[in-house]
């Protein structure tokens, strides 16, 4: 019960400090905008092709919002050495990490609401498969918040967890099938693809919406929780080797 | 009823470098206990390994009697720690800050919001409660990183550095605090370089170089074998022992200790102008000579056979400085 009580007193500091601020509202509010209207721009499609971007839109939005989150939240807590106050607290490390990375989870769901909300107004979401949409949608939001974690823990500067994010952010946009299905990948490039675990959120996502998934929903979210509970597991196993040491 | 630190055989290395170098001592309950060395020392070394944040390598730590190796959660109950940098929330307030912490330690909601007022009127803060952190003073900061530090009713406070970087009015109420929280009960832990801070404060005295204690006893002790000896120190244009000197006055004792300083000691009183005199004649030019009464940090610099002034000057210049 104590424990908790630190839980949602992290929680409730850091979704008032970092996520409520107005520039980060505005971020996951545009970022997700300018990326449809790229897309559209770009394929030259109409409303006609919003439930195939949907996924890709949506996914992208949770994995740059949370990822970029964690530089702040944690690297820059830990520079600042806020964070030591934190591990000093008789709380378990485990619920003290998944405090500090419970509004980052939070806020990529929320920034996969803002494209969702605007193409209810575009076009018939009558078809999508809510349940699946949101289970991928909060388990793309836990693997890519414990992504930015894995990049924040391995670094000491918040330039360099921004840096050492995009080295992971940038081909995983590429290479998981968010936009062009993976077989239309070159051959080498496809096994990788299926090491990322953006793949098999963007190919749940693609089954909730519009179908045309490559494995089923029920796999594809299983996998997504192993590469979560992995890479929770090595974050840990960092921070217990570079900052208990 | 165990003492509340008790520390056996602790080490710890980081690379080549042997930073706590297997030392053994405790601290009694309700004591307020003095660790002093020169900037890498291993005094924070020593301080994150009883505090759980870093693991030992050798050795044993008991807080309360509670082995922190086996069981540091429950250990950390019985802990507050001030570091030696203010690291509250510059964005939340100076009660949010208290609630926060207080949270931490799985305090009920209204339990730690009375208790953040209480500390915030104590520290004479009540009426900046409401102001964010970020703008308090540096004085103000220090206050209220103590005042988180002891949100729980710790019984074992780590004073890390408390009264470095802030004025001297803010300085003589950080020292008033700790005397008080020492009457109150509460076992204190603090390193300072201030030696003479750490006189007036500190029952006993733990001295630590290169990652060993090489002295350890009550301020009382440690200052007897002084009782009798006589000190002049000296400033002035020096970089050594001038030539002649020890010839001169064979029933003195000099040292310099840094340059600029000489030390001169006898079992005698010591006659300062013959010795002036000989420095001056010798074109030496001498800014101040003082007669030293029996202090601690004259203990200091016989045990650690560092300067005083010296590492006063290496922590400030290391950005810890007032």
């Amino acid at each position: 019960m104590k424990g908790w009580i630190a839980f949602w007193a992290i929680l409730r500091k850091d979704v008032r400090t970092y996520y409520l601020k107005p520039p980060n509202i505005s971020w996951g509010l545009i970022f997700p905008l300018a990326w449809t209207g790229m897309f559209f721009i770009r394929t030259g499609g109409g409303v006609e092709d919003i439930l195939s971007l949907l996924p890709g839109v949506a996914a992208i939005s949770i994995l740059f919002g949370t990822t970029s989150m964690l530089a702040i939240t944690v690297t820059f807590e830990k520079k600042g050495r806020s964070f030591e106050r934190l591990l000093l607290a008789p709380i378990p490390l485990e619920l003290l990490m998944l405090a500090k990375t419970a509004g980052a989870i939070l806020f990529g769901v929320a920034n996969a609401c803002v494209p969702v909300i605007m193409a209810a107004f575009l076009a018939d979401l009558s078809t999508v498969a809510w349940g699946g949409f949101a289970a991928a949608v909060f388990l793309v939001s836990v693997a890519s918040t414990f992504l930015g974690l894995f990049i924040a823990v391995a670094v000491s500067e918040v330039f360099e967890a921004q840096t050492f994010s995009n080295f992971f952010r940038f081909p995983m946009i590429f290479l998981c099938g968010l936009f062009f299905p993976v077989e239309n990948l070159p051959m080498l490039l496809q096994p990788l693809a299926w090491l990322l675990p953006l793949t098999y959120g963007a190919d749940a996502l693609h089954g909730a919406v519009h179908g045309g998934n490559r494995l089923p929903v029920a796999l594809d979210l299983l996998i997504l929780c192993a590469y979560c509970a992995g890479l929770f597991a090595l974050s840990l196993f960092n921070i217990r080797r570079r900052w208990i040491a | 009823m165990p003492d509340a630190i008790v520390v056996e055989h602790l080490a710890k290395r980081f690379d080549t470098v042997e930073a706590v170098a297997g030392i053994t001592f405790s601290v009694r309950r309700g004591e307020l206990f003095g660790f002093l060395g020169p900037n890498g020392a291993g005094k924070s070394t020593t301080i994150n390994l009883l505090t759980g944040l870093a693991r030992p390598d050798a050795g044993s730590i008991r807080l309360g009697g509670i082995d922190c190796t086996r069981r540091p959660r429950a250990a950390q109950h019985l802990i507050g720690v001030v570091p030696d940098e203010s690291n509250l929330y510059p964005e939340l307030s100076g009660s949010e800050n208290l609630a926060f912490c207080g949270a931490l330690y799985g305090m009920a909601k209204r339990e730690r919001e009375a208790r953040a007022r209480e500390l915030l009127d104590t520290f004479g803060l009540g009426d900046a409660a409401a102001r964010k952190f970020g703008g308090y003073s540096k004085g103000m900061k220090r206050k209220l990183t103590i005042a988180a530090g002891i949100i729980h009713r710790p019984e074992i406070l780590f004073l890390d550095e408390p009264t470095t970087g802030i004025d001297v009015a803010s300085a003589r109420q950080v020292r008033q605090l700790i005397a008080d929280l020492n009457r109150a009960g509460t076992t204190l832990f603090l390193t300072t370089h201030y030696i003479e801070e750490a006189e007036r404060l500190c029952q006993r005295i733990a001295f630590i170089v290169s990652g060993r204690i090489v002295g350890i006893d009550s301020v009382e002790h440690l200052l007897q074998p002084l009782q009798g000896r006589h000190a002049v120190q000296i400033a002035g244009s020096l970089d050594g022992v001038p030539e002649g000197l020890a010839e001169a006055f064979p029933g003195l004792a000099f040292a310099c200790p840094e340059p600029g300083m000489l030390r001169v000691e006898a079992g005698e009183p010591v006659r300062v102008g013959a010795v002036v005199r000989f420095l001056e004649e010798r074109g030496i030019e001498v800014a101040e000579a003082r007669r030293l009464r029996p202090s601690l940090e004259e203990v200091f610099v016989r045990v650690t056979g560092l300067a005083a002034e010296a590492m006063r000057k290496q922590h400030e210049q290391a950005g810890g400085g007032q």
